[in-house]
């Protein structure tokens, strides 16, 4: 059954990032561009999956445990580190020069363009680079998202 | 120039709102990209981790299902930046991610509606960067599109 549940996760995210176009890097761009060619889009899917999302939880989490596993497994309630503002400010700096986030970089691989296969591969390498440097395993990388 | 899709914006955000919400009642997981793709960049595979596979599974059908119901038009998908671009971002958006564990939607979504203070932190910081750095090269350096 978590396969299920991961299945439609899947299913409803990847139809979400394609419809609201955040698929199309120059559309994302465009969101940031704010002194130029502005596309405000993006605050409106920001918007609607904060509000789901924040319902959502409220019933979810209200709950003794989830639908398929024995508990909930959310990130522990840590401080803001130097790790958190640094991973942050680089993130935000390859995704304003790219305008891909990893969701959406991921879910474009099926339109085919190889910007997309390269950009995910990049990703991917930087990924397995940050965590040999540190020497964390994967399964504490992956808490928060 | 990219048109304004306000409607199609908060639906595709409300379809994201709900992967998060099915994800957390499911099996108690946050819906962050880069940590379920992360997870799956390892050689110690274990089935109780087999979701994160089913999940992407679920992201490529929900992306390719949306564009064949006309949700989004591929061929109107389009890129800033020539390879080394692409690559340097890439790596960027990946030790970034890595780094500060997680992305626009584990930090952006799941975080801020969790009230989270290092999502909330993670997302400005992000989101700062992202404008800043879209500022610099279209505007100063002149170099994106």
């Amino acid at each position: 059954m978590n396969h299920i549940a991961a299945l439609v996760s899947g299913l409803l995210f990847g139809a979400g990032v394609a419809l609201s176009g955040m698929v199309n890097p120059v559309k994302v761009l465009n969101f940031m561009d704010i002194a130029g060619t502005w596309d405000p889009t993006l605050i409106f899917v920001m918007a609607a999956g904060l509000i789901v999302t924040f319902a959502g939880y409220r019933l979810v989490l209200a709950r003794r445990q989830p639908l398929f596993a024995p508990s909930f497994s959310l990130p522990a309630t840590s401080g803001i580190d130097a790790r958190l503002i640094a991973g942050a400010g680089l993130f935000g700096l390859g995704w304003g020069l790219t305008g891909f986030c990893p969701g959406p970089a991921v879910a474009s691989l099926v339109f085919g363009y190889w910007q997309s296969a390269l950009f995910v591969a990049a990703m991917a390498a930087g990924m397995i680079a940050m965590r040999l440097i540190t020497h964390r395993p994967a399964a504490t990388e992956s808490v928060e998202g | 120039m990219t048109e304004f899709t306000p409607l199609a914006g908060a639906i595709g955000g409300i379809l994201i709102g709900l992967s998060a919400v099915v994800l957390m009642a499911g099996i108690g997981r946050v819906a962050g990209l880069s940590g379920i793709f992360g997870g799956l960049l390892t050689v110690n595979w274990s089935a109780e981790e087999g979701w994160r596979g089913t999940f992407i599974l679920g992201l490529f059908a929900g992306a390719a299902l949306t564009a064949l119901l006309g949700g989004i038009d591929v061929s109107a998908i389009s890129f800033a930046g020539g390879p080394v671009g692409i690559i340097v971002g890439g790596l960027l958006v990946g030790v970034g991610t890595a780094l500060g564990s997680g992305c626009t939607s584990g930090h952006g979504i799941c975080g801020i509606a969790r009230l989270s203070r290092r999502g909330i932190t993670a997302t400005i910081i992000f989101m700062a960067a992202a404008v800043v750095t879209v500022f610099v090269t279209r505007h100063i350096v002149g170099a994106g599109s």
